[in-house]
């Protein structure tokens, strides 16, 4: 179990206080295909992650974390609805954003729908804010890009003073003030976890400590290690602001399967294929075998293998990076639902229990 | 690194404490140089992400890490740049590490002109400086990992390109020192074959490789 405490005066500096382990699943509503490699529908692909989600739940995974996304890629839009449904079937694993845009969102309509969300599962969700590195809601919603810096910083303010409860009082420029205003539904057990996703920003991960979130670090390309002064920055800026210490997660992609082979030549296709799409958008080079290979070795960032090679990875990074926490973030569009399945199951049966045995 | 190499080095501005910024400022204390750090903002704001990613390098007000800098090393996102006054860095050696990117900085007038490269661009509003472009083509995350050795026969190539020759040195001069191959390229304008979407943007390339990726695109 995680916490998020706020205004909690830290009772002794220095040590960052060990947390307990936790492995989580977090999935961007890639779109499926079935086992012919044909594609399916939206609706299908939200049914297939309620799948996922339970089957997560059964093999002992803590947590199952959904991205939001507004694309025909990734058609998992309303998040909370998705885990709504897999809390009906569920009575363990926590159920969160993974990331919530909160700069075009509003702070009082995501507290209330996680807030129902936590009220309908019996206090397991959890939300993790993020900037917005993936922009597709920006003009969805009417918001320019360039002023995702502030409408971050305001509504994060925000959204702090609600998970406190009671009566919100705020102002600001990106919505209407709010003047002792009751939001509801209030929770039943003080505030849930709430972290903020980190992609390399260091004032992001300064602004976490400043709220009392948890640091959840997205690592999506290049070495790992480069990340642990993040980790150290996080606890030294919760001294200074006079904060207990909080838990450090780490998301990164990754594929379980069988074997090494498989693993890498299931994923590898759609890997590309997605990449080749956001590198049009963004200018970049499309990956080649090549640094594919160094991603998915011991210096990269994707965790792609079999459950040994993965779960030696997930040991050594989460020493590394000072962290307790690691959510993988399975699946790329096109993947079958019956690999994606697989590996939710591979991860909670084998690959869970072998990084707690390696880190005892 | 001895003082004396030290304070014959070039003084270094950076301006940006955000993904790139302090990944530039700790490679240019690693390589020896004396660096200042700064934000929009108070250095109060930075002083312990510099202490802790930059150790070693002094957070300022912008206007007094400029001051008392030769290199200025412009990292700011390309939609703050509008606001960004022009006096500040006049008469300074600047290095232009920004890209224009839709996707990122939402469309900006100002560099929508498809004749002109965004350091174009940049070195006109900026009329009193003298503008380099380079590091804007790998990721802040290849930064650190990706520098090698002089002579590592992996060494990824950077381009450095420019309109005044002497200063164009002094910049290569720094990408050397830091870890990279510097690939000089004639102009400004010639540093559009940087930009996103280009041949060597986000690619990791020797330099007989980055030289002829130029070459071909070029031709
Ligand atoms: N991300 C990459 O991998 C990459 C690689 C190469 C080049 N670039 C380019 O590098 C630039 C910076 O990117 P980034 O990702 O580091 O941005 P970022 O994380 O948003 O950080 C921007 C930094 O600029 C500061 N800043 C804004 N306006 C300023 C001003 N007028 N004077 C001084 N500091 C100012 C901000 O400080 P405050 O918070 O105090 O405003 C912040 O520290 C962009 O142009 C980008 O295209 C990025």
């Amino acid at each position: 179990m995680t916490t998020a405490p706020l205004n909690t005066p830290a009772d002794s500096a220095g040590e960052p206080a060990p947390f307990p382990l936790e492995f989580g699943i977090d999935t961007f509503g890639d779109r499926t295909s079935d086992d012919s490699g044909r594609q399916t529908t939206h609706a299908q692909t939200i049914r297939d992650g309620v799948e996922q989600g339970v089957l997560a739940d059964q093999v002992g995974e803590d947590f199952i974390g959904i991205g939001e996304h507004h694309t025909d890629d990734f058609p998992l839009s309303a998040a909370d609805v998705v885990l709504a449904a897999i809390a009906a079937r569920t009575t363990r694993i926590h159920l969160g954003s993974a990331v919530t845009v909160l700069s075009s969102d509003d702070p009082v309509r995501v507290f209330q729908r996680y807030s129902t969300l936590n009220a309908v599962s019996g206090g397991r969700a959890e939300v993790i804010l993020g900037r917005g590195s993936s922009i597709d809601s920006f003009p969805l919603f009417g918001y320019d890009l360039a002023d995702y810096e502030d409408l971050f910083e305001e509504k994060t303010n925000l959204f702090a003073e609600l998970l406190k409860g009671g009566p919100v009082t705020w102002q600001g420029k990106t919505r209407a003030s709010l003047h002792d205003q009751d939001v509801v539904p209030h929770t039943e057990s003080g505030p849930f976890p709430t972290w903020i996703g980190v992609g390399g920003s260091p004032q992001s991960v300064i602004r976490a400590a400043h709220y009392g979130f948890s640091l959840m670090l997205a690592i999506i390309g290049g070495s790992p290690t480069r990340f642990a002064p993040f980790s150290q920055l996080f606890q030294q800026a919760l001294e200074r602001f006079d904060r207990s210490p909080l838990p450090v997660g780490v998301h990164s992609p990754g594929h379980v399967a069988a074997t090494d082979e498989r693993a890498r030549d299931e994923f590898w296709p759609h890997y590309l294929e997605t990449i080749r799409r956001f590198s049009k958008i963004r200018g970049f080079a499309v990956p080649t075998r090549e640094s594919f290979a160094a991603e998915v070795g011991p210096h990269g960032a994707l965790y792609v293998g079999s459950p040994e090679t993965v779960a030696q990875k997930i040991a050594a990074n989460l020493t590394t990076l000072g962290a307790n926490r690691f959510d993988l973030k399975y699946g790329m569009p096109g993947l079958a639902q019956s690999a994606l399945m697989t590996n939710v199951e591979l991860y909670g049966t084998q690959v869970i229990p072998r990084v707690r045995e390696l880190l005892a | 690194m001895t003082s004396s190499a030290a304070s014959s080095l070039p003084r270094v501005a950076v301006l940006g404490a955000g993904h790139v910024g302090p990944v530039i400022a700790r490679l240019a204390i690693d390589a020896g140089y004396r660096v200042s750090i700064a934000a929009s903002d108070d250095p109060e704001n930075i002083a312990l992400i510099t202490q802790v990613l930059v150790p070693g390098a002094e957070p300022r007000w912008a206007a007094d890490a400029i001051e008392n800098s030769d290199l200025v090393v412009l990292s700011i996102p390309l939609h703050k740049f509008a606001a960004f006054d022009p006096a500040l860095v006049a008469g300074k050696l600047v290095v232009d590490t920004m890209n224009y990117w839709p996707p990122i900085d939402g469309v900006r007038e100002m560099f929508e002109d498809p004749a002109y490269g965004s350091s174009e661009i940049v070195a006109r509003r900026l009329a009193d400086s003298t503008i380099v472009k380079t590091l804007n083509h790998l990721g802040y995350h290849e930064l650190d990992d990706d520098r090698r050795r002089a002579g590592s026969p992996d060494r990824r190539a950077l381009g450095v390109a420019g309109d005044d020759p002497a200063a164009v040195t002094v910049v290569a001069d720094f990408i050397e020192r830091i870890g990279y191959d510097p690939v000089r390229l004639g102009s400004l304008r010639a540093g559009r074959l940087l930009e996103p979407g280009g041949p060597v943007f986000g690619v990791a390339l020797r330099r007989t490789e980055f030289e002829s990726a130029l070459r071909s695109e070029a031709a």
